[in-house]
């Protein structure tokens, strides 16, 4: 089961002729992934590791009948190439490109709306389900097929957590990279609610950083609706107000998005945080104990 | 990206928003000039610098002849000043806006915002204009407006109209208002900001509505292709690290500590501050190298850090997944080895190309300390530094 992507997804890459998607491909097909096409305007009819190039999103899709697509097009013309997969009536558009301008992602979230497309990211490392379909960047190898969810903001920290939950025995069902920028097609509460109904997650990881105020509105929901224990954590603690650290969208300012208030909303809502992101994985773990949930987790 | 309140009024007349008439002065002589030619009675001497709260720190000074202008660009040029944006050590004032004095009826407060639970964008307004808006966002929230932008229709005149008659701008006016606010929101669009905001917005005596103030904020993102944002840009506002940052496509950011830090990833870069002081050091800096990074410009970032001379210590952790350690591992000995390397390194290396990465470290030579997890690192790197 698991969420979103499976072994049968049928995957195009946007932007395919780069040299980072061009190797992100072939990394992607060493882990099983089932890339059907690859896109770049006037590259159609070309090959990249094995995989034919079309000019448009829409005549990949009739060659292929994929329904997810990934995209590596460079910032400026990425706001495009999500419109074009939308168009094309994909289940599933997944945007790795960071530093798209934020009135462009406005606009795309307007466009989104009545659409059957689910958008995950920008900026973010993707969505992978373990042993089965890796769409994006992150390392495969930390993998291991399981029951835990993670979802994040951060696409680092969830290397780090799944790394943890690996070492410790402990698999994952998806992990899911919902992107650091202020505008983003998927947030936190999609996720969960995902998580929530597929019967192969019995606990979620929800990594969070500081800005806007997502993850309080994901912890009010999951003490409202969520079965499933979740464990957290929220980069930035230590952060100065004021200062966009790194992502566009994790910045402190006039007194609100800071990680002691998220922690405490989190807390407050049945949410156990990590005090150190060395420790996500621990603490999960003493929540699935508690939870009778431990033995059903394990690798075996 | 910020710019200069007298950059922001030059914006804004392009796009027929009032504001008062005033001259840009970088000397006494300039300002006394300024004031000359603008032949008003009263005259505003305006300290340009990036930060709010000028008027409190004393950087805002009301001269009623050319003597008293002379005597505030004397006092103000080469001035620090201090406000609650600044941060303790202050900016230096190198420009001053020499501007006409208006007779305030009433002062009202205009922004325009990125709203990140709508995902629009957002005119919010109050007439308590002139003060701290977070103060009366906090205070009387009652007193703020609001109004969602679809970005396919834009700020349509009904909603601006709305807004003026809520915040209580006076009838005659009225039309006025609304063509400020539709101005506002084109430059808002066109210009790719972030933030602007007007505060204050004043009503004067003679029925004018002008933007006294004006604060703007870009998205670094569009900058591509916003030329003339850029032009406007003045590099003695930003830390001199920052800069050299900014030039390779590396996310930096000065802090007061002294363990300087070179992470992939933000939420990890954020992460590793974090942990650093959980084990009671003080980081030197964010520094975020990025997905697609380069040797060259990895080494560019260690020479950063190195450049800083706080820094007593180094803390390199690297999860790649984009990005690949022994990039990391090539970049960091071939710029220890150019700049010499006399301090500390603790170095974490996990993801993509791991074992690569661990051998180019390795076989350098180099007194480097391996570190097994970011925890790991962090404990040793802290201790090193003692």
């Amino acid at each position: 089961m698991a969420i979103f992507v499976n072994k049968d997804t049928k995957v195009i890459v946007q932007g395919i002729t780069g040299s980072t998607a061009a190797f992100h491909t072939s990394q992607m097909l060493d882990y099983g992934t089932k890339i059907v096409a690859g896109v770049t305007p006037g590259k159609g009819g070309t090959e990249i590791e094995g995989v034919p190039v079309y000019n448009t999103v829409a005549e990949a899709v009739r060659k292929t009948n994929a329904t997810a697509s990934v995209i590596y097009v460079p910032a400026p013309f990425a706001a495009d190439a999500i419109l074009e997969a939308v168009d094309a009536e994909l289940d599933l558009v997944i945007c790795i490109t960071e530093h798209i301008p934020v009135l462009d992602m406005v606009k795309v979230k307007r466009y989104l709306q009545g659409k059957k497309t689910r958008l995950i990211g920008p900026n973010c490392p993707g969505v992978i389900t373990a042993d089965e379909c890796k769409i994006g960047i992150m390392p495969g190898y930390i993998h291991t097929k399981g029951h835990v969810g993670v979802v994040s903001r951060s696409g680092t920290l969830t290397y780090e957590a799944v790394h943890q939950l690996t070492n410790a025995g402990i698999g994952q069902s998806t992990a899911v990279g919902i992107g650091g920028d202020p505008v983003n097609g998927t947030d936190f509460i999609d996720v969960l609610k995902a998580f929530n109904e597929d019967p192969d997650t019995h606990a979620v990881i929800m990594i969070g950083e500081i800005g806007g105020t997502a993850e309080e509105e994901a912890a009010r929901w999951v003490k409202a609706n969520m079965k499933k224990p979740v464990v957290g954590f929220i980069g930035g603690r230590t952060a100065p107000p004021g200062k966009r650290m790194g992502h566009a969208g994790a910045i402190i300012s006039g007194g609100k998005g800071t990680a002691d208030e998220k922690i405490r909303v989190m807390n407050e809502c049945g949410i156990r945080v990590a005090a150190t992101p060395s420790v996500i994985g621990e603490t999960l773990i003493s929540v699935l104990k508690e939870n009778d949930l431990y033995e059903v987790s394990k690798v075996r | 990206m910020n710019i200069h309140e007298y950059q922001g009024k030059e914006i804004l007349k392009q796009y027929g928003v009032s504001v008062p008439n005033g001259r840009v002065a970088y000397t006494v002589e300039e300002a006394v000039d300024a004031a000359k030619e603008l032949g008003t009675d009263v005259v505003v001497v305006k300290a340009q610098i990036h930060a709010g709260g000028r008027g409190k720190a004393g950087g805002v000074k009301v001269a009623k002849d050319l003597k008293e202008v002379r005597t505030y660009a004397e006092e103000l040029l080469g001035k620090t000043l201090v406000t609650h944006q600044t941060g303790p050590s202050g900016k230096e004032v190198k420009r001053l806006l020499i501007e006409e004095g208006c007779d305030i009826r009433k002062e009202y407060y205009i922004g325009f915002v990125l709203d990140r639970d709508s995902d629009c964008i957002v005119l919010m307004a109050s007439e308590e204009g002139g003060t701290d808006i977070e103060e009366v966002a906090e205070k009387n929230p009652e007193k703020i407006f609001k109004e969602y932008i679809d970005p396919v229709v834009g700020l349509v005149p009904y909603q601006a109209r709305k807004i003026a008659f809520q915040i209580n701008i006076p009838d005659q006016v009225i039309n006025k208002a609304v063509t400020f606010m539709l101005g506002l929101y084109r430059v808002f669009i066109e210009k790719d900001c972030s933030i602007v905001e007007i505060n204050p917005l004043v009503v004067t005596g003679d029925n004018q509505v002008l933007a006294l103030d004006a604060k703007f904020n870009f998205d670094d993102n569009a900058l591509y292709r916003q030329k003339e944002v850029v032009a406007y840009r003045d590099l003695d506002e930003e830390d001199a690290k920052e800069i050299e940052a900014s030039k390779y496509q590396l996310s930096y950011i000065s802090l007061e500590g002294n363990i300087g830090c070179m992470v992939n990833g933000a939420g990890l870069a954020m992460a590793t501050m974090d942990i650093i002081k959980h084990y009671n050091g003080d980081p030197a800096n964010f520094l975020d190298v990025g997905g697609g990074a380069t040797e060259e410009k990895v080494k560019e970032a260690f020479k950063i850090i190195l450049s800083d001379s706080q820094v007593k210590g180094i803390f390199v952790n690297i999860f790649g997944g984009i990005m690949k350690c022994d990039i990391i591992a090539a970049g960091v000995v071939a710029a220890a080895k150019e700049l010499g390397l006399d301090v500390p390194l603790v170095v974490r290396l996990e993801g993509t190309n791991v074992e690569l990465g661990k051998q180019i470290l390795r076989e350098s030579g180099l007194n480097i300390t391996a570190a097994e997890s970011m925890a790991d690192g962090a404990q040793k790197i802290v201790s090193l530094v003692g």
